[in-house]
């Protein structure tokens, strides 16, 4: 049964910001506005076939740039996210490559079953974009997709895809649109941390990639854990830890090759690190990867836990749940 | 003029869908067939007197599109189907078996001319908006026409799609609800009332015609306004219909979602059938 919290503490200073859509770039971080409605834009230009539907977050996930650049070719479906995948579906078998837009609590949770039938079983070339994945949403659970990428996952025909940051974002929009068949993509909006371009990073649908190497333990991560992982090298460094990051923002398909490769070269931890619960994302999809594969490293998962996730401010809750730079490092530290 | 000639060829049209059915239902032994009766009327106008198709070419460019919410009802759609030389009669036999591309619940991959995959309830009508608004980005005057159940009136998902054709003045948009009475746990009015349809869907935005769906001149003069009346506002068909309609001994079955037919009564409906057809 559910009881009621009892009330704070007075006097504690707390944090403030858990606004439904906080930022998830740190103070001074490197930024860019709105990757994916800028990158659609460009790729619309040459692509007259694309249309971008949402259902009332055109302004929360970024597709406002592109409805003010294709006024026509922009359908706004109201707060009915059901019909905004239908609709999708039945734009997509006339012909046209629909973006659609929402948060992804409502497109894996309430519109399931329409996404399940109406474009991924008629393998419909629908391209599902959604914002707040994972905990990226000072809400509560409401707001928070801890389970996304297991439900996305579990439908045959989805390509599933988790993106670090804007300068992954802007490659993986004409990547997706080149891949002919339904696309769940996770959205990072608004002021969008700028990351990968220092590592000569480039997307490829299906690809793992090594960002960097590392003798003593591998961080296979997805999303903004990427990020995070990077962030966590130079206190690993400090203690004298030597991690690799292999980075999959391809979820479904998994390049099992790549991750079979890195995992089973010998004497290195394997920790993977996603903005998920433990049940069902990439940590559950690359153990099982392995166990099949007869690769068996020391493996550790960095993950939300299985439970209804608190609301409150950001950088509190991801310190609260293990996935923060600090507590990366921290439990990395801890299980050498 | 073109209804009243028609009409006695859309008889005989309706005829078959009927007997299509009840073989179909005799092979698998089951199916949803005292519903496949009360639409055939609605089918046979469809496919023979109100929509632009080629039986030889189902994905056609410019053919008239035809959505089945309500997949249970495919072994209606495959009988007219087959009627209108969609699918060849042979594989009436398969109805439901292995390897058959006519399963019992209707899936656009396996059929052709099913353009959708129906079965879980309230999916139709939304995938039709879409193609409304897709056929009016292509300057297409081909029509989507989307058949559901008054069963399908409890999802939201179904007036959600409804508020948004008429938002957006889908006048490409024909639906027909099928009014028979009766969803899977008993008279459709009992489970959750849905009346006054005609004055909710006008709200909405819609032009209604409620008709009895069994009585072909009344189909196809509906059909026929639907096509050609000049509000820009989709349009719905309220079809009231019988279940078991054509074979006296189901009509007057006690009503069920699922009637049951006992495996000797097949060659007794189709019997019934041309008896009637003759009267």
């Amino acid at each position: 049964m559910k009881t009621v919290r009892s009330a704070p503490q007075p006097g504690k200073p707390r944090l403030t910001t858990s606004a439904m859509i906080a930022s998830i770039a740190a103070e001074g971080q490197k930024t860019r506005p709105a990757p994916f409605g800028h990158a659609l834009v460009e790729l619309a230009r040459s692509r007259p076939d694309v249309v971008g539907m949402t259902a009332d977050l055109g302004k929360y996930t970024d597709l406002h740039i592109f409805a003010k650049e294709f006024p026509d070719r922009y359908y706004q479906m109201g707060m009915a996210e059901q019909l905004l995948f239908g609709a999708a579906s039945g734009l997509a078998a006339e012909g046209f490559m629909p973006f659609a837009t929402t948060y992804a609590v409502f497109a894996s949770r309430r519109a399931y079953d329409f996404i399940h039938q109406t474009i991924a079983e008629e393998d419909r070339n629908v391209k599902i974009v959604c914002a707040l994945p994972g905990l990226t949403s000072g809400y509560g659970p409401s707001h928070q997709a801890a389970e996304d990428l297991a439900l996305f996952r579990a439908m045959p025909n989805m390509t599933v895809i988790d993106p670090c940051d804007a300068h992954e974002i802007e490659q993986l929009v004409p990547a997706i649109a080149a891949h002919q068949g339904p696309v769940y993509m996770r959205l990072l909006r608004g002021q969008v941390p700028v990351v990968l371009d220092e590592y000569d990073y480039k997307f490829e649908l299906g690809k793992a990639k090594l960002i960097r190497d590392g003798k003593d333990v591998l961080i296979i991560s997805s999303g903004i854990m990427t990020m995070r992982a990077l962030e966590a090298l130079q206190a690993l460094k400090n203690d004298r830890v030597d991690a690799a990051v292999l980075h999959v923002p391809t979820i479904k398909p998994l390049d099992a090759d790549t991750i079979r490769r890195e995992a089973g070269r010998s004497g290195r931890l394997v920790v993977v690190a996603e903005n998920h619960t433990t049940i069902g994302g990439l940590g559950e999809a690359v153990a099982a990867l392995l166990m099949r594969s007869g690769v068996h490293p020391p493996f550790r998962q960095i993950a939300l836990p299985d439970e209804f996730l608190d609301a409150g401010a950001l950088p509190t809750l991801h310190d609260r749940y293990g996935i923060s730079t600090a507590e990366v490092a921290r439990q990395i530290k801890q299980w050498l | 003029m073109e209804t009243l000639t028609n009409t006695p060829k859309l008889a005989d049209r309706a005829y078959n869908i009927r007997r299509n059915a009840l073989r179909m239902g005799e092979v698998q032994g089951q199916g949803y067939i005292a519903q496949a009766l009360d639409i055939s009327d609605v089918l046979a106008v469809a496919y023979f007197h109100a929509m632009r198709y080629r039986p030889e070419d189902p994905s056609w460019e410019d053919r008239d599109r035809f959505l089945l919410s309500n997949g249970h009802y495919a072994i209606a759609l495959y009988a007219a189907l087959i009627e209108a030389g969609i699918v060849p009669e042979a594989e009436l036999e398969t109805y439901g078996s292995d390897e058959s591309r006519l399963p019992m619940s209707g899936m656009a991959s396996y059929t052709p001319g099913m353009e959708m995959s129906g079965g879980s309830l309230g999916l139709g009508l939304s995938i039709a908006v879409g193609m409304g608004l897709g056929l009016k980005r292509k300057k297409s005057d081909a029509r989507v026409y989307t058949l559901f159940s008054d069963g399908e009136l409890d999802e939201g998902s179904v007036w959600e799609a409804i508020q948004s054709a008429g938002h957006y003045k889908l006048d490409n948009l024909i639906g027909i609800v099928d009014v028979n009475n009766q969803q899977a746990d008993g008279p459709s009015t009992q489970v959750m009332a849905f009346e006054p349809l005609v004055e909710k869907l006008q709200a909405f935005g819609w032009f209604v015609q409620r008709i009895d769906g069994n009585d072909l001149n009344a189909v196809v003069a509906a059909f026929d306004v639907a096509k050609s009346h000049p509000a820009p506002k989709p349009r719905m068909i309220v079809a009231d219909t019988l279940m078991g309609k054509g074979v006296p001994f189901l009509e007057q079955r006690e009503k069920n979602h699922f009637i049951r037919v006992e495996q000797h009564e097949w060659q007794l409906a189709l019997a019934a059938l041309e008896a009637g057809r003759q009267a």
